[in-house]
């Protein structure tokens, strides 16, 4: 996927401010987030549900790859 | 499983955590434990700080079972939801110093951001001031964080030392129980290495099991339900997120009831229990801290809560607090009901000074 935020071994907030920035730098579109916590995963459905991205995850061990898409 | 996880993690999962922080803290304080302090993060780790002869004001020194519950219920709940991951070296050496400035400043307040609430539950006008400051100083940490503030990444650790922190807890209990007495004074009589308090908010306390069950069960809580207090605020500031909010007003909500029902609310400013009213230093110290915490990411009872999930850097934070709390009493920097202490602002003006240098120059192109 050519659009990535990699979040991995990043401490709140941070995975939030980077994936709010990246919505509104493309405003709608799809993109993927890489995260490594649970914390980060609720925190990013979240903002995705607040903003209308519509949300796809798929959990590979520890890490979990979230697929944020809006038309 | 999958339906509690959604639960705690829904609105009505982190109210009810706070809900029930906001019930046990009176309740623990109607138990023994000192006023508006049934739940204090900074004080306790302070007094554990003073038991350990850290520092040796003679008033606050206990070990606190609290917050050894926090620590080992948010290690049951990781462990329980497979969320237990030992991980660390995000900049360990800036977080331990952030969380001994934050002890500073919390100690010039007196209390930390739960426990700011718990004054203002229980009528403790002075606590406005210090709410006051801490949102200012989160703010200003919001600023750094827009502006691309970071402490870098976090590594994957071995399992066994994300263990570390919970066994120190483990062991604190033991000290607890045991209290071992062999050192000596020069002249010969039995004292330390543990001290617990004689007199004043040190020797007030509830039962031992009692403190230690509802710290557990708070530590539970909190991990499932991710509750902070300096994530409430910076989440309306950052993003218009309430979420976390809803934790902290049912802290406040529900320990103002409850210090109702028991006779604990007693409005004004004046003659409240461990508080003074120098306006200016309780703002300013609750700033230092806000802004302390924001850089390192959460208030102290969430910090206590990541070193239970195996967050080293989390664990390294709290270290930083407790031996803040030595210094903190050792060179006079703290408050007491009579003012603030000789280089208590001197040294949240040092706290502050070094907060932005680290929010200026931790900074990199991440994305």
């Amino acid at each position: 996927m050519a659009d990535t935020v990699d979040a991995r071994g990043l401490s709140c907030p941070q995975p939030v401010i980077l994936t709010n920035r990246k919505m509104k730098e493309i405003g709608k579109g799809i993109f993927q987030v890489l995260v490594d916590t649970e914390t980060s995963k609720e925190n990013i459905s979240r903002l995705a549900q607040q903003l209308g991205w519509a949300m796809e995850v798929k959990q590979e061990k520890e890490e979990c790859q979230i697929i944020l898409k809006k038309d | 499983m999958s339906k509690a996880t959604q639960f705690f993690g829904s609105r009505w999962g982190m109210i009810s955590a706070g809900v029930f922080v906001g019930v046990f803290a009176p309740l623990l304080q109607h138990w023994g434990n000192p006023g508006n302090m049934g739940i204090c993060v900074a004080c306790m780790e302070r007094d554990i700080a003073g038991a350990l002869g850290l520092h040796r004001a003679a008033l606050v020194q206990y070990i606190r079972p609290e917050v050894i519950g926090f620590v080992l219920g948010a290690l049951i709940a990781a462990l329980l939801f497979r969320e237990f991951r030992p991980r660390g070296g995000s900049s360990p050496v800036v977080r331990f110093f952030l969380g001994f400035f934050a002890m500073i400043g919390a100690l010039v307040f007196l209390g930390c951001p739960w426990r700011a609430l718990l004054r203002l539950a229980g009528g403790d006008g002075n606590a406005i001031l210090g709410l006051a400051g801490l949102s200012v100083g989160i703010w200003i940490g919001v600023l750094f964080l827009k502006s691309g503030y970071t402490l870098g990444r976090s590594q994957k650790e071995m399992k066994f030392a994300g263990w570390i922190f919970p066994m120190v807890m483990v062991g604190l209990l033991g000290l607890l129980l045991l209290a071992p007495q062999f050192g000596r004074t020069p002249e010969g009589v039995l004292t330390g290495p543990i001290f617990f308090s004689q007199k004043g908010p040190g020797s007030q306390h509830a039962p031992i099991l009692i403190s230690l069950i509802i710290g557990l069960c708070v530590g539970f809580l909190a991990q499932r339900t991710r509750l902070c207090t300096m994530g409430a605020i910076r989440d309306v500031i950052l993003i218009r997120s309430t979420h976390l909010l809803s934790g902290i007003l049912g802290i406040l909500i529900a320990a103002l009831v409850v210090n109702l029902l028991l006779g604990q609310f007693k409005a004004g400013f004046s003659e409240q229990p461990i508080a003074q009213t120098n306006q200016l230093w309780n703002f300013m110290g609750m700033a230092l801290s806000g802004l302390a915490f924001a850089l390192a990411g959460g208030c102290p009872g969430r910090q206590l809560f990541l070193s239970g999930e195996g967050d080293g850097d989390a664990a390294i934070f709290a270290t930083g607090m407790i031996v803040g709390a030595g210094f903190a009493h050792n060179f006079s920097m703290v408050s007491s009901p009579a003012g603030v202490g000789a280089y208590g602002p001197m040294s949240v003006m040092i706290g502050l000074i070094f907060c932005l240098i680290i929010g200026f120059t931790m900074r990199e192109k991440i994305a």
